[in-house]
Protein backbone atom coordinates (compact mmCIF):
# COMPACT_ATOMS: atom_id res chain seq x y z
CA UNK A 1 0.00 0.00 0.00
CA UNK A 2 2.97 2.30 0.54
CA UNK A 3 3.57 1.92 -3.20
CA UNK A 4 1.41 5.03 -3.66
CA UNK A 5 3.83 7.04 -1.49
CA UNK A 6 6.70 5.72 -3.58
CA UNK A 7 4.83 6.77 -6.73
CA UNK A 8 4.57 10.31 -5.48
CA UNK A 9 8.36 10.44 -5.02
CA UNK A 10 8.83 8.87 -8.42
CA UNK A 11 6.57 11.41 -10.11
CA UNK A 12 8.11 14.36 -8.27
CA UNK A 13 11.57 13.30 -9.38
CA UNK A 14 10.44 12.68 -12.97
CA UNK A 15 8.79 16.11 -13.04
CA UNK A 16 11.99 17.73 -11.78
CA UNK A 17 14.07 16.02 -14.47
CA UNK A 18 11.54 16.98 -17.16
CA UNK A 19 11.59 20.57 -15.96
CA UNK A 20 15.41 20.70 -15.94
CA UNK A 21 15.47 19.51 -19.53
CA UNK A 22 12.55 21.62 -20.70
CA UNK A 23 10.69 18.45 -21.70
CA UNK A 24 6.99 18.37 -22.55
CA UNK A 25 6.39 14.87 -21.33
CA UNK A 26 7.94 11.86 -19.67
CA UNK A 27 7.26 8.81 -21.83
CA UNK A 28 8.92 6.12 -19.75
CA UNK A 29 10.65 5.62 -16.43
CA UNK A 30 13.06 2.86 -15.49
CA UNK A 31 13.10 1.96 -11.82
CA UNK A 32 15.52 -0.34 -10.01
CA UNK A 33 13.58 -2.32 -7.38
CA UNK A 34 15.61 -4.75 -5.29
CA UNK A 35 13.83 -7.78 -3.79
CA UNK A 36 14.70 -6.41 -0.32
CA UNK A 37 13.47 -2.88 -1.01
CA UNK A 38 10.06 -3.72 0.43
CA UNK A 39 8.36 -2.63 -2.78
CA UNK A 40 6.38 -4.95 -5.01
CA UNK A 41 6.81 -4.01 -8.70
CA UNK A 42 3.30 -5.18 -9.67
CA UNK A 43 1.67 -3.02 -7.00
CA UNK A 44 3.92 -0.10 -7.91
CA UNK A 45 2.85 -0.41 -11.52
CA UNK A 46 -0.84 -0.36 -10.61
CA UNK A 47 -0.40 2.56 -8.23
CA UNK A 48 1.59 4.40 -10.90
CA UNK A 49 -1.19 4.07 -13.48
CA UNK A 50 -3.41 6.07 -11.10
CA UNK A 51 -0.86 8.43 -9.62
CA UNK A 52 0.51 9.57 -12.99
CA UNK A 53 -2.82 11.11 -14.06
CA UNK A 54 -2.60 14.82 -14.63
CA UNK A 55 1.19 14.84 -14.31
CA UNK A 56 3.93 15.31 -16.88
CA UNK A 57 4.32 11.50 -16.82
CA UNK A 58 0.67 10.69 -17.53
CA UNK A 59 0.49 7.45 -19.48
CA UNK A 60 4.25 6.88 -19.25
CA UNK A 61 5.54 3.31 -19.33
CA UNK A 62 7.09 2.05 -16.11
CA UNK A 63 9.97 -0.38 -16.58
CA UNK A 64 11.66 -2.37 -13.86
CA UNK A 65 15.16 -3.65 -13.32
CA UNK A 66 15.72 -6.12 -10.48
CA UNK A 67 19.20 -5.99 -8.95
CA UNK A 68 20.19 -9.42 -7.54
CA UNK A 69 20.55 -10.02 -3.82
CA UNK A 70 24.26 -10.30 -3.05
CA UNK A 71 26.07 -10.46 0.26
CA UNK A 72 29.70 -10.06 1.28
CA UNK A 73 30.82 -12.30 4.12
CA UNK A 74 32.38 -10.52 7.09
CA UNK A 75 34.23 -13.72 7.99
CA UNK A 76 35.68 -14.98 4.69
CA UNK A 77 35.10 -11.84 2.56
CA UNK A 78 33.49 -13.95 -0.18
CA UNK A 79 30.70 -12.47 -2.27
CA UNK A 80 27.70 -14.66 -3.04
CA UNK A 81 24.12 -14.61 -4.22
CA UNK A 82 21.50 -15.04 -1.49
CA UNK A 83 17.75 -15.42 -0.99
CA UNK A 84 15.72 -12.60 0.57
CA UNK A 85 15.24 -14.46 3.83
CA UNK A 86 18.54 -16.32 3.90
CA UNK A 87 21.40 -13.83 3.68
CA UNK A 88 24.01 -16.47 4.44
CA UNK A 89 27.49 -16.72 2.93
CA UNK A 90 27.44 -19.43 0.24
CA UNK A 91 31.18 -20.00 0.67
CA UNK A 92 31.60 -20.58 4.41
CA UNK A 93 27.99 -20.65 5.66
CA UNK A 94 28.42 -17.78 8.14
CA UNK A 95 25.42 -15.53 8.74
CA UNK A 96 27.59 -12.49 9.48
CA UNK A 97 27.29 -10.89 6.08
CA UNK A 98 26.55 -7.47 4.70
CA UNK A 99 24.13 -6.82 1.90
CA UNK A 100 25.89 -5.28 -1.11
CA UNK A 101 22.98 -5.42 -3.57
CA UNK A 102 19.26 -6.13 -3.50
CA UNK A 103 17.64 -3.38 -1.43
CA UNK A 104 17.77 -0.66 -4.09
CA UNK A 105 14.81 1.56 -4.82
CA UNK A 106 16.06 3.97 -7.45
CA UNK A 107 14.77 5.96 -10.37
CA UNK A 108 17.43 4.94 -12.88
CA UNK A 109 16.43 6.84 -16.00
CA UNK A 110 13.58 8.61 -17.73
CA UNK A 111 12.74 9.03 -21.36
CA UNK A 112 11.66 12.54 -22.21
CA UNK A 113 9.77 14.06 -25.10
CA UNK A 114 11.06 17.51 -25.85
CA UNK A 115 9.59 20.25 -27.99
CA UNK A 116 13.00 21.70 -28.88
CA UNK A 117 13.76 19.78 -32.05
CA UNK A 118 12.61 20.43 -35.59
CA UNK A 119 9.07 21.80 -35.42
CA UNK A 120 7.39 19.43 -37.85
CA UNK A 121 9.20 16.43 -36.57
CA UNK A 122 8.33 17.27 -32.98
CA UNK A 123 4.64 17.67 -33.76
CA UNK A 124 4.62 14.35 -35.61
CA UNK A 125 6.48 12.57 -32.91
CA UNK A 126 4.21 13.90 -30.22
CA UNK A 127 1.07 12.94 -32.10
CA UNK A 128 2.49 9.51 -32.82
CA UNK A 129 3.58 8.80 -29.32
CA UNK A 130 0.30 10.05 -27.86
CA UNK A 131 -1.45 7.29 -29.78
CA UNK A 132 0.76 4.59 -28.38
CA UNK A 133 0.76 5.70 -24.77
CA UNK A 134 -1.39 3.85 -22.32
CA UNK A 135 -4.59 5.61 -21.27
CA UNK A 136 -4.76 6.93 -17.76
CA UNK A 137 -6.10 4.21 -15.47
CA UNK A 138 -8.23 6.70 -13.54
CA UNK A 139 -10.04 7.89 -16.65
CA UNK A 140 -12.37 4.92 -16.69
CA UNK A 141 -12.71 4.67 -12.93
CA UNK B 1 7.97 22.90 17.35
CA UNK B 2 8.89 24.24 14.01
CA UNK B 3 6.53 27.18 14.37
CA UNK B 4 9.15 28.44 16.78
CA UNK B 5 12.18 27.64 14.71
CA UNK B 6 10.50 28.64 11.49
CA UNK B 7 11.22 25.46 9.65
CA UNK B 8 8.08 24.48 7.81
CA UNK B 9 8.98 21.33 5.99
CA UNK B 10 6.75 21.58 3.00
CA UNK B 11 6.30 19.84 -0.29
CA UNK B 12 9.41 19.34 -2.34
CA UNK B 13 9.89 22.41 -4.52
CA UNK B 14 9.96 21.97 -8.25
CA UNK B 15 13.44 22.34 -9.63
CA UNK B 16 13.33 24.73 -12.50
CA UNK B 17 15.73 26.07 -15.08
CA UNK B 18 18.26 24.17 -17.12
CA UNK B 19 21.08 25.15 -14.78
CA UNK B 20 19.53 23.44 -11.79
CA UNK B 21 21.48 20.41 -10.77
CA UNK B 22 21.32 17.95 -7.98
CA UNK B 23 24.29 15.95 -6.80
CA UNK B 24 22.28 12.76 -7.02
CA UNK B 25 20.82 13.56 -10.41
CA UNK B 26 23.50 12.71 -12.89
CA UNK B 27 21.86 13.67 -16.10
CA UNK B 28 23.30 11.73 -18.92
CA UNK B 29 22.18 11.86 -22.44
CA UNK B 30 21.12 9.88 -25.56
CA UNK B 31 19.15 12.16 -27.76
CA UNK B 32 17.25 11.11 -30.83
CA UNK B 33 14.89 13.53 -32.50
CA UNK B 34 12.69 15.04 -29.85
CA UNK B 35 13.01 12.12 -27.47
CA UNK B 36 15.89 11.67 -25.10
CA UNK B 37 16.82 9.33 -22.30
CA UNK B 38 18.18 10.88 -19.14
CA UNK B 39 20.04 8.91 -16.48
CA UNK B 40 18.84 9.92 -13.04
CA UNK B 41 20.00 7.50 -10.32
CA UNK B 42 17.90 9.11 -7.61
CA UNK B 43 16.87 7.08 -4.55
CA UNK B 44 13.07 7.15 -4.45
CA UNK B 45 12.98 7.58 -0.71
CA UNK B 46 15.58 10.37 -0.74
CA UNK B 47 12.94 12.93 0.16
CA UNK B 48 11.78 10.94 3.20
CA UNK B 49 15.39 10.19 4.13
CA UNK B 50 16.24 13.89 4.08
CA UNK B 51 13.26 14.69 6.26
CA UNK B 52 14.26 11.88 8.62
CA UNK B 53 17.77 13.35 8.87
CA UNK B 54 16.14 16.68 9.67
CA UNK B 55 14.07 15.09 12.46
CA UNK B 56 17.17 13.37 13.80
CA UNK B 57 18.95 16.72 13.89
CA UNK B 58 16.15 18.08 16.09
CA UNK B 59 16.33 15.02 18.36
CA UNK B 60 20.11 15.29 18.65
CA UNK B 61 19.98 19.01 19.39
CA UNK B 62 17.62 18.25 22.28
CA UNK B 63 19.61 15.18 23.36
CA UNK B 64 16.58 12.88 22.98
CA UNK B 65 16.94 9.18 22.13
CA UNK B 66 14.19 8.07 19.75
CA UNK B 67 13.04 4.45 19.48
CA UNK B 68 10.77 3.25 16.66
CA UNK B 69 8.60 0.30 17.75
CA UNK B 70 7.26 -1.87 14.95
CA UNK B 71 5.18 -5.05 14.91
CA UNK B 72 2.02 -6.66 13.59
CA UNK B 73 -1.24 -5.22 14.94
CA UNK B 74 -1.88 -6.65 18.40
CA UNK B 75 1.66 -7.82 19.20
CA UNK B 76 1.58 -5.70 22.35
CA UNK B 77 3.40 -2.46 21.56
CA UNK B 78 1.14 -0.28 23.71
CA UNK B 79 1.08 -2.82 26.55
CA UNK B 80 4.89 -2.90 26.46
CA UNK B 81 5.01 0.90 26.65
CA UNK B 82 2.58 0.92 29.60
CA UNK B 83 4.74 -1.61 31.45
CA UNK B 84 7.92 0.29 30.50
CA UNK B 85 6.50 3.56 31.84
CA UNK B 86 5.71 1.79 35.13
CA UNK B 87 9.21 0.36 35.53
CA UNK B 88 11.06 3.53 34.50
CA UNK B 89 8.97 5.70 36.84
CA UNK B 90 10.22 3.60 39.77
CA UNK B 91 13.87 4.27 38.90
CA UNK B 92 15.83 6.61 41.18
CA UNK B 93 15.05 10.21 40.24
CA UNK B 94 11.98 9.14 38.27
CA UNK B 95 13.93 7.67 35.34
CA UNK B 96 14.27 9.20 31.89
CA UNK B 97 11.67 11.78 30.88
CA UNK B 98 9.40 10.08 28.35
CA UNK B 99 6.93 10.84 25.60
CA UNK B 100 5.23 8.71 22.98
CA UNK B 101 4.09 9.33 19.42
CA UNK B 102 1.33 6.87 18.57
CA UNK B 103 0.50 5.89 14.99
CA UNK B 104 -2.81 4.24 14.16
CA UNK B 105 -5.21 4.25 11.25
CA UNK B 106 -8.03 5.48 13.48
CA UNK B 107 -8.80 6.36 17.14
CA UNK B 108 -6.66 7.93 19.83
CA UNK B 109 -7.18 4.96 22.17
CA UNK B 110 -3.47 4.21 22.46
CA UNK B 111 -2.47 7.82 23.18
CA UNK B 112 -5.15 7.93 25.89
CA UNK B 113 -3.71 4.76 27.45
CA UNK B 114 -0.26 6.40 27.57
CA UNK B 115 -1.55 9.73 28.91
CA UNK B 116 -3.42 7.84 31.62
CA UNK B 117 0.04 6.84 32.90
CA UNK B 118 1.09 10.49 33.12
CA UNK B 119 3.25 10.49 29.99
CA UNK B 120 2.71 12.99 27.14
CA UNK B 121 1.48 11.31 23.97
CA UNK B 122 0.69 12.61 20.49
CA UNK B 123 -1.62 10.52 18.36
CA UNK B 124 -1.12 10.42 14.60
CA UNK B 125 -4.19 8.97 12.90
CA UNK B 126 -3.11 8.08 9.41
CA UNK B 127 -6.68 7.56 8.18
CA UNK B 128 -5.74 4.48 6.20
CA UNK B 129 -2.07 5.03 5.45
CA UNK B 130 -0.16 1.89 6.38
CA UNK B 131 2.96 3.46 7.89
CA UNK B 132 4.33 6.58 9.50
CA UNK B 133 6.77 8.70 7.53
CA UNK B 134 9.28 11.36 8.49
CA UNK B 135 6.97 14.24 7.56
CA UNK B 136 4.22 12.93 9.87
CA UNK B 137 6.72 12.70 12.72
CA UNK B 138 7.90 16.26 12.06
CA UNK B 139 4.30 17.47 12.26
CA UNK B 140 3.75 15.51 15.48
CA UNK B 141 6.75 17.27 17.07
CA UNK B 142 4.61 20.40 17.27
CA UNK B 143 2.82 18.72 20.15
CA UNK B 144 5.96 17.86 22.13
CA UNK B 145 8.55 19.80 24.10
CA UNK B 146 11.70 17.94 23.09
CA UNK B 147 13.82 19.97 25.50
CA UNK B 148 11.87 18.39 28.36
CA UNK B 149 12.53 14.79 27.19
CA UNK B 150 15.22 12.13 27.35
CA UNK B 151 13.45 9.30 25.53
CA UNK B 152 10.79 9.37 22.82
CA UNK B 153 9.03 6.22 21.66
CA UNK B 154 7.35 6.13 18.28
CA UNK B 155 4.75 3.38 18.15
CA UNK B 156 4.44 2.74 14.42
CA UNK B 157 1.27 1.57 12.68
CA UNK B 158 0.79 -2.16 13.29
CA UNK B 159 2.20 -3.61 10.07
CA UNK B 160 5.26 -5.70 9.28
CA UNK B 161 5.56 -4.52 5.69
CA UNK B 162 5.34 -0.80 5.01
CA UNK B 163 6.94 0.77 8.13
CA UNK B 164 10.20 -0.98 7.25
CA UNK B 165 10.83 1.31 4.29
CA UNK B 166 10.51 4.66 6.02
CA UNK B 167 13.21 6.19 8.19
CA UNK B 168 11.53 8.44 10.77
CA UNK B 169 14.71 9.98 12.16
CA UNK B 170 14.79 7.48 15.04
CA UNK B 171 18.04 6.17 16.53
CA UNK B 172 16.92 2.63 17.32
CA UNK B 173 14.41 0.32 15.63
CA UNK B 174 12.76 -2.40 17.69
CA UNK B 175 10.51 -5.19 16.40
CA UNK B 176 8.02 -7.03 18.56
CA UNK B 177 7.16 -10.58 17.55
CA UNK B 178 4.35 -12.10 19.62
CA UNK B 179 4.57 -15.75 20.57
CA UNK B 180 1.09 -16.18 19.07
CA UNK B 181 2.36 -15.16 15.62
CA UNK B 182 4.77 -18.00 14.88
CA UNK B 183 8.53 -18.17 15.15
CA UNK B 184 9.08 -17.94 11.37
CA UNK B 185 7.86 -14.32 11.09
CA UNK B 186 11.39 -12.96 10.54
CA UNK B 187 11.81 -15.25 7.51
CA UNK B 188 8.40 -14.14 6.18
CA UNK B 189 9.06 -10.41 6.66
CA UNK B 190 12.80 -10.08 6.00
CA UNK B 191 12.75 -6.43 5.00
CA UNK B 192 11.65 -5.36 8.47
CA UNK B 193 13.42 -7.93 10.63
CA UNK B 194 16.77 -7.64 8.91
CA UNK B 195 17.08 -3.95 9.77
CA UNK B 196 16.03 -3.75 13.44
CA UNK B 197 18.35 -3.27 16.40
CA UNK B 198 16.40 -5.45 18.84
CA UNK B 199 13.75 -8.17 18.56
CA UNK B 200 11.40 -8.60 21.52
CA UNK B 201 9.46 -11.85 21.65
CA UNK B 202 6.31 -10.47 23.27
CA UNK B 203 3.57 -12.34 25.18
CA UNK B 204 6.27 -14.69 26.52
CA UNK B 205 3.91 -15.56 29.41
CA UNK B 206 1.97 -17.65 26.86
CA UNK B 207 4.98 -19.83 25.95
CA UNK B 208 3.96 -22.70 28.28
CA UNK B 209 0.71 -22.98 26.29
CA UNK B 210 2.29 -22.75 22.83
CA UNK B 211 4.29 -25.85 22.01
CA UNK B 212 4.91 -24.70 18.45
CA UNK B 213 6.83 -21.49 19.20
CA UNK B 214 10.58 -21.78 19.71
CA UNK B 215 12.60 -18.76 20.86
CA UNK B 216 15.67 -20.49 19.36
CA UNK B 217 13.94 -20.87 16.01
CA UNK B 218 12.89 -17.21 16.02
CA UNK B 219 16.47 -16.22 16.79
CA UNK B 220 17.80 -18.49 14.02
CA UNK B 221 15.40 -16.82 11.58
CA UNK B 222 16.74 -13.39 12.63
CA UNK B 223 20.35 -14.56 12.17
CA UNK B 224 19.39 -15.91 8.74
CA UNK B 225 18.82 -12.26 7.81
CA UNK B 226 22.41 -11.45 8.83
CA UNK B 227 21.07 -9.48 11.79
CA UNK B 228 22.93 -9.74 15.07
CA UNK B 229 20.24 -7.89 17.06
CA UNK B 230 19.59 -9.34 20.53
CA UNK B 231 16.41 -11.42 20.78
CA UNK B 232 14.67 -11.17 24.21
CA UNK B 233 11.51 -12.89 25.37
CA UNK B 234 9.35 -10.39 27.21
CA UNK B 235 5.92 -10.18 28.84
CA UNK B 236 4.22 -6.93 29.73
CA UNK B 237 1.67 -9.01 31.66
CA UNK B 238 3.90 -10.93 34.09
CA UNK B 239 7.08 -8.86 33.78
CA UNK B 240 9.24 -11.56 32.15
CA UNK B 241 12.28 -10.01 30.47
CA UNK B 242 11.30 -6.43 31.32
CA UNK B 243 14.53 -5.88 33.21
CA UNK B 244 16.61 -6.85 30.15
CA UNK B 245 14.62 -4.44 28.00
CA UNK B 246 15.06 -1.62 30.52
CA UNK B 247 18.78 -2.32 30.68
CA UNK B 248 18.99 -2.29 26.88
CA UNK B 249 17.22 1.11 26.85
CA UNK B 250 19.57 2.41 29.56
CA UNK B 251 22.60 1.32 27.54
CA UNK B 252 21.25 2.99 24.39
CA UNK B 253 20.53 6.22 26.32
CA UNK B 254 24.09 6.24 27.67
CA UNK B 255 25.51 5.45 24.22
CA UNK B 256 23.50 8.28 22.64
CA UNK B 257 24.64 10.77 25.30
CA UNK B 258 28.23 9.68 24.70
CA UNK B 259 27.83 10.08 20.93
CA UNK B 260 26.38 13.58 21.32
CA UNK B 261 29.04 14.64 23.82
CA UNK B 262 31.74 13.82 21.28
CA UNK B 263 30.38 16.08 18.59
CA UNK B 264 32.44 19.18 17.86
CA UNK B 265 31.39 22.06 20.11
CA UNK B 266 31.02 24.37 17.15
CA UNK B 267 27.98 22.49 15.95
CA UNK B 268 26.20 23.00 19.26
CA UNK B 269 26.44 26.78 19.10
CA UNK B 270 23.17 28.44 18.12
CA UNK B 271 23.34 29.63 14.55
CA UNK B 272 21.11 30.83 11.78
CA UNK B 273 21.33 29.24 8.37
CA UNK B 274 19.32 27.60 5.69
CA UNK B 275 18.94 23.88 5.42
CA UNK B 276 20.57 22.49 2.36
CA UNK B 277 20.31 18.75 2.53
CA UNK B 278 21.65 17.57 -0.78
CA UNK B 279 20.22 20.73 -2.33
CA UNK B 280 17.01 19.04 -3.29
CA UNK B 281 14.36 19.01 -0.60
CA UNK B 282 11.92 21.44 0.91
CA UNK B 283 14.10 22.13 3.90
CA UNK B 284 15.48 25.38 2.58
CA UNK B 285 14.41 27.51 5.51
CA UNK B 286 16.40 29.33 8.12
CA UNK B 287 15.99 28.91 11.84
CA UNK B 288 17.84 30.37 14.76
CA UNK B 289 18.49 27.51 17.14
CA UNK B 290 21.22 25.00 17.88
CA UNK B 291 20.63 22.13 15.53
CA UNK B 292 23.05 19.55 14.25
CA UNK B 293 22.18 19.28 10.63
CA UNK B 294 22.55 16.30 8.40
CA UNK B 295 24.44 18.39 5.92
CA UNK B 296 27.47 20.49 6.62
CA UNK B 297 27.28 22.91 9.50
CA UNK B 298 28.67 26.39 9.13
CA UNK B 299 31.32 27.42 11.64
Amino acid sequence: MHELSICRSLLAEAAAVASRHGADAVTSLTVGVGPLSGVEPGLLERAFSLACCGTVAEGAALRFETPPIQVRCRTCAGVSAAAANRLICAHCGDWRTELISGDELILMSVELECGDGDGTDTADTKAGSADTRAPCAAAGA
Amino acid sequence: MCQSCGCAVGPKPAVSGPAASSPAALDGDGRKGSARTVDVLQALLADNDDRAAHNRAHFDAAGVLVVNLMSSPGAGKTALLEATIGVLARQPGGGPRLAVIEGDLETDNDARRIRARGVPAVQITTGGACHLDAAMIHDALDGLDLAALDLLFIENVGNLVCPAGFDLGHHQAVALLATTEGDDKPAKYPVLFRAVDLVLISKADLLPHLDDFGIGRAETAVRGLANEAPVFPISARDGTGLQGWIEWLGARLAQNRERLSQRPDATRVPHVHGHDVGGRVGLDHAHPHPVHHAGSNPP
